[in-house]
């Protein structure tokens, strides 16, 4: 059975001071752990504060973290499917999902599952190498946040996010689509 | 047709608004060449080996004559006064300027017509039958099928950045004129015992580098699941295909990876999920979408009067008659016919029309046929609902503006990319190629007594001519540097789709001609009457083929 292409080593999510939080820029209150295979964490050594994990870290210390659930998030490689998380995004207050490299659009599918499949209520965020001109796709696929590691300036992502005020396909923000609404019209 | 509403007005207008912004920032530093990539090819932008080269969707091919007319404006006023028609039914054109391509969009929009997602990694222009409404073999009218395709792939959030380009092709009759087997997606419209309208799904297919025949993966999907069932195929992807080597990255790897029925397993497992939401397609839906394709005020006209006059009109004129037989074709409703208009005059490079030609097919449209044209994927123009009785007319004003030549179907008729003339990926020129063909083969008795032969030329392993499936297939190869020209034989597009297979070793541009000529004289002394190339050729087999062509002078 073939597995879903690697990501490339090496690329890990930056975690930027500021990022865009519901249409507005916003300081990052989260600390991002990038996937490190020569540092174990546990939970014991993991630092107070709300911290994203790495799925594979967060799988495996899922159970010992109970008591820090608020502040416990995952992010999501490009290469990890939603379904990993399942039916456990219901109980995480932010989900994060990577974009190795702007072309690689699994994070697009995976925004969509955890929210339309798996009741993801919480800060869907985009993290790594995604481009300002994909962020209306990224808002219609359920992202709320958008930790932008790139040269432009916040502001002006802001006005990207407008760039459609009007969509043909049912998705996270439209429950119909345009076939049906017009149809019903 | 279809017609725009104040919403497809809004999000077409708001995505050349999107495009300028880009542009304006790549031209001022603040995208970089990587990051504008997938932007203007999305928006139809490619930038060629000698300018930049635009590709305007054609959805499924259906053009008004409004539509024709600014096109033939645009190439006069941005470009060098000409296009090209694609084997995709799209229209190219060859020499824009890049800071001009925001304002050929905002022109574009004001007739209900874009560039978008005719390349880049998404879902492309749906295509389908060319005849689709008139044809006497058709089940039911994939047009409405097709425009709803368009509106749930156009600016899809979730499938933009897939591994690699998607296709889709419609068929809604027993003959495939669309060659759905050779698509990422190929669907099949097909009736169930209780009458039901549904479709058999295929998937996988593709030309290129690895060509693949399409397999289906479900034999009768109830219409009300079209787009849901869609939606789960390039959803399982997305997710799955392969995104490390580009040349790996069309679905059929992932298919042929899986194998088709752990493909199949996963897609029903997806859409499981997913089917009874918001993309189904009630009846209202699919009835809204039908209203934009109602049939055209035909006349109430006696079949057999209209035919007579037509024969008598052949009988007195054999180049007519020599037209009608090969340019026309059958027409679902009595007293008509539609009508081919062939881009392919020799000497000019297939699917290549001046702007006085475009003006002239609008022109063309109006007169006869209702106002609208369709785009071939053979690169040609049909006019679907022409009068029998003004067929004559018609065929000589097609005449003067050099779109008669009655060859549609045959040798001459070649499907051929624009080459190392015009394209940065070519290994060789196709269109001297074509040209040094039609040239040699100029008799038109000889050629209609060859009957209904496909030949299809691709400058390189692409395949953007489609060589794969040609009767006769030609691709450019580079050796060292120099051009050569590899030859397949037994390729075919229809509803018995085959690869061709490489005959031997390959020839260079000045051998192709009489290279050619062997191959068809080896037809010709074993064809069984009326039989025809591919039939033969399926019967005899490649040696004697083989023999000729690679025989020793003696």
């Amino acid at each position: 059975m073939p597995k879903p292409a690697k990501t490339p080593v090496g690329a890990q999510p930056e975690n930027p001071a500021r990022l865009i939080l519901d249409g507005a820029v916003a300081e990052n209150e989260w600390n991002l752990l990038p996937l490190d295979a020569d540092t174990e964490i546990t939970a014991a050594s993991l630092a107070p504060g709300k911290v994203i994990l790495p799925l594979t870290v967060w799988l495996a210390l899922r159970g010992d973290l109970q008591a820090r659930k608020g502040e416990i998030g995952v992010w999501l490689d490009s290469d990890e499917t939603a379904d990993l998380i399942g039916d456990h995004a219901s109980e995480l207050p932010l989900i994060a999902a990577h974009f190795p490299l702007f072309t690689d659009g699994r994070a697009f599918t995976a925004g969509r599952l955890l929210r339309q499949r798996y009741g993801f209520t919480g800060e869907l965020r985009a993290v790594g190498n995604f481009m300002r001109d994909q962020l209306t796709y990224l808002k219609r696929c359920g992202f709320n946040a958008f930790a932008y590691q790139g040269n432009q300036p916040l502001e002006g992502l802001l006005e990207s996010l407008q760039d459609f005020t009007d969509s043909y396909q049912s998705a996270v923000d439209q429950p119909l689509p345009i076939y049906r609404r017009r149809a019903l019209a | 047709m279809y017609q725009y509403d104040e919403q497809d007005h809004k999000l077409v207008r708001e995505r050349v608004a999107q495009f300028r912004g880009q542009t304006e920032r790549y031209l001022a530093g603040e995208l970089s060449e990587e990051q504008f990539l997938p932007l203007r090819l999305q928006n139809g932008l490619y930038i060629q080996r000698l300018a930049p080269m635009l590709r305007i969707a054609v959805p499924y091919g259906l053009l008004n004559s409004t539509q024709v007319r600014r096109l033939a404006h645009i190439t006069r006023k941005y470009d060098k006064g000409y296009a090209h028609f694609t084997t995709r039914q799209n229209v190219q054109l060859n020499w824009p300027n890049l800071e001009d391509v925001p304002d050929i969009l905002a022109e574009l929009a004001e007739v209900e017509m874009h560039a978008v997602q005719t390349s880049g990694n998404c879902i492309r222009n749906t295509t389908t039958d060319q005849f689709a409404g008139v044809a006497r073999d058709e089940l039911v009218d994939p047009r409405p099928y097709c425009e709803l395709i368009r509106q749930w792939s156009t600016f899809h959030p979730e499938f933009a950045f897939l591994p690699r380009k998607f296709k889709i092709a419609v068929c809604g009759a027993e003959e495939d004129r669309a060659a759905i087997r050779a698509h990422d997606i190929g669907v099949q419209i097909v009736k169930n015992a209780q009458g039901e309208t549904g479709f058999q799904v295929f998937v996988g297919g593709g030309l290129g580098r690895t060509p693949i025949i399409g397999v289906a993966i479900r034999d009768f999907l109830p219409e009300v699941h079209l787009l849901s069932y869609l939606e789960a195929i390039v959803r399982v992807y997305n997710q799955l295909g392969r995104r490390d080597n580009k040349f790996k990255a069309r679905i059929k790897i992932l298919v042929k990876a899986l194998g088709a029925e752990e493909f199949a397993r996963r897609v029903e497992a997806e859409w499981e999920q997913i089917k009874d939401g918001a993309d189904e397609l009630p009846p209202e839906a699919i009835e809204w979408s039908k209203r934009f394709f109602p049939q055209p005020a035909y006349k109430s006209i006696s079949g057999d009067h209209a035919e007579a006059v037509l024969r008598d009109q052949a009988g007195a004129d054999k180049a007519f008659s020599r037209w009608l037989e090969r340019n026309t074709f059958p027409h679902r409703v009595p007293g008509y016919q539609a009508v081919t208009l062939s881009t392919k005059p020799t000497g000019v490079p297939p699917g290549d029309v001046t702007d006085r030609q475009l003006e002239a097919i609008a022109d063309l449209a109006d007169e006869f046929s209702f106002g609208e044209v369709r785009v071939t994927h053979e690169q040609n123009v049909v006019l679907a609902d022409v009068e029998q009785e003004r067929l004559f007319e018609l065929w000589q004003v097609a005449r003067k503006h050099g779109f008669a030549t009655p060859n549609i179907g045959t040798l001459t008729d070649m499907i051929c990319c624009p080459g190392g003339d015009y394209c940065s990926l070519a290994n060789a020129k196709s269109i001297p190629v074509a040209e040094a063909i039609q040239r040699k083969f100029d008799d038109l008795d000889y050629l209609y007594d060859l009957g209904d032969l496909h030949l299809n030329i691709s400058g390189c392993m692409n395949a953007c001519g489609h060589h794969h499936i040609g009767h006769i297939g030609v691709l450019g190869v580079d050796k060292k540097g120099e051009e050569f020209y590899q030859v397949q034989l037994g390729g075919s597009a229809n509803e018995k789709a085959a690869l061709g297979t490489v005959l031997g070793p390959s020839f260079s541009r000045d051998e192709m001609p009489d290279t050619i000529g062997k191959i068809l004289d080896v037809f010709v002394e074993n064809r069984q009457p009326e039989e025809l190339f591919i039939d033969t050729y399926n019967r005899i087999g490649l040696q004697p083929f083989k023999e000729r062509v690679y025989a020793k002078a003696s």
